[in-house]
């Protein structure tokens, strides 16, 4: 019975997009960390991608707003900060939707880099004409989680996905 | 709950605003330049770093008022306090001054996080420790940003060179409170709530040297009087402008809500 409920919950949340990147929705972000059924009660364990994402605040409601809707009326967000979120969390189906939206993906963090500061430049590919002629523009961008670049081949301005 | 515990709990409340009350008071800072900043990608960058910077206040301060069991808000610790109840160091309350100022302001609070932080990450609390994990990812990025900007510029024309001089002899006197070990430091130190300072000072020493060497700066000698105060509230007169700002409209209208 429990397992049945879960399973509607998670449907109900997959239907939940990220409201600054629509393509993809907050599952497959990996932002929901769990799902605590307890007496006709919900509990939505969230995790925040970065500490001062905007978007945080209107995902909660979305949450409590989208499982209302489908009947449940006793739901509570709990956010979590362990343990951290990161872009591994993101599947290869995920990659390949960000990929064809337009950004280009992260690629793989590495954690014990912590005091490798200057050089850190990573070979990004243009996530339209895929060529590796891409310049670094700036590290920050429209959102906290993504930097601008610009393809030196098709000239086209684009959106990465950092590594984080 | 015994005097003890309850004492310690006050500890870890200062912590989080002397930890976080950098984060904000400097995030306000740095929102100071949306708008203002030389080329656009500086605008975006600059006010990114402060909206992280922000949420990380958000995360300590919403701990501070766990511990506290008063039910304050993050809010009313942002909103409702006056410059002596803030703890944050001076470092982060100076003005923004020229491009320079504000980048060598950024570079030695990052590069000072960065090493803290990475301490902090064993901290005994488990609430700190999971603040200092997330907000490390950030910092990270913050100092690579800080730091290429001060060799940039040190290492830029004779204009931005002797900007940056002026910054570091404008600057240098507030770092040292960064890193000074008060009798709380000391308590906090002692449970494992949060690292030695000392050799963290070491540590970034010999980071913001390099950076220093590359950017063709010297680095200050050991004999320059340092500031100190911000951490038991006596603050800097930017402050209480500061506060002005961001906090007008909540103490204008108190009930008013977004």
């Amino acid at each position: 019975m429990n397992s049945n409920i879960k399973q509607i919950v998670i449907d109900t949340l997959s239907q939940i997009s990220d409201p600054e990147i629509p393509v993809v929705n907050i599952i497959e972000m990996g932002m929901i960390r769990d799902v605590l059924l307890e007496d006709g009660s919900i509990q939505v364990i969230l995790t925040p991608t970065y500490s001062g994402c905007p978007a945080m605040r209107q995902i909660e409601d979305d949450i409590v707003l989208a499982l209302e809707k489908k009947g449940f009326n006793d739901v509570a967000v709990k956010t979590v900060l362990s343990p951290a979120w990161t872009t591994d969390w993101l599947s290869e189906e995920t990659k390949v939707k960000l990929k064809n939206y337009g950004i280009a993906p992260p690629l793989k963090s590495n954690p014990d880099d912590i005091f490798n500061i200057i050089s850190m430049n990573q070979q990004i590919n243009c996530p339209f004409c895929n060529s590796e002629k891409t310049e670094l523009k700036s590290f920050f961008g429209s959102t906290a989680c993504k930097s601008l670049y610009y393809c030196n081949n098709c000239r086209q301005p684009f959106e990465h996905f950092k590594c984080h | 709950m015994s005097d003890i515990i309850r004492n310690e709990q006050d500890d870890v409340f200062e912590l989080c605003l002397r930890l976080g009350d950098d984060c904000l008071i400097l995030g306000q800072r740095l929102s100071e330049w949306c708008g203002h900043a030389p080329i656009l990608e500086e605008d975006i960058a600059m006010t990114n770093i402060a909206l992280d910077l922000l949420g990380q206040a958000i995360s300590l301060y919403k701990y501070a008022c766990e511990l506290e069991g008063k039910g304050r808000t993050e809010d009313d610790l942002a909103y409702f306090r006056s410059s002596l109840e803030f703890r944050n160091s001076k470092l982060v309350e100076q003005p923004n001054g020229d491009f320079a100022v504000t980048m060598l302001r950024q570079f030695i609070f990052d590069s000072y996080s960065l090493f803290l932080y990475d301490e902090l990450k064993n901290s005994t609390d488990e609430t700190i420790s999971a603040i200092a994990v997330k907000s490390l990812k950030e910092i990270k990025y913050h100092l690579r940003h800080s730091s290429e900007w001060v060799i940039r510029l040190g290492d830029g024309n004779e204009e931005s060179h002797n900007r940056m001089n002026k910054a570091i002899q404008q600057l240098w006197r507030f770092s040292g409170e960064l890193f000074e070990i008060d009798d709380l430091s000391q308590r906090l130190f002692e449970k494992k709530y949060m690292p030695d300072l000392m050799p963290i000072h070491q540590k970034w020493k010999v980071y913001v040297k390099d950076i220093f060497n590359k950017a063709t700066l010297k680095f200050p000698s050991d004999d320059v009087f340092m500031q100190t105060g911000g951490r038991k509230g006596n603050h800097t007169e930017h402050l209480d402008y500061i506060l002005a700002v961001m906090q007008i409209l909540p103490r204008s209208f108190p009930q008013a809500k977004w």
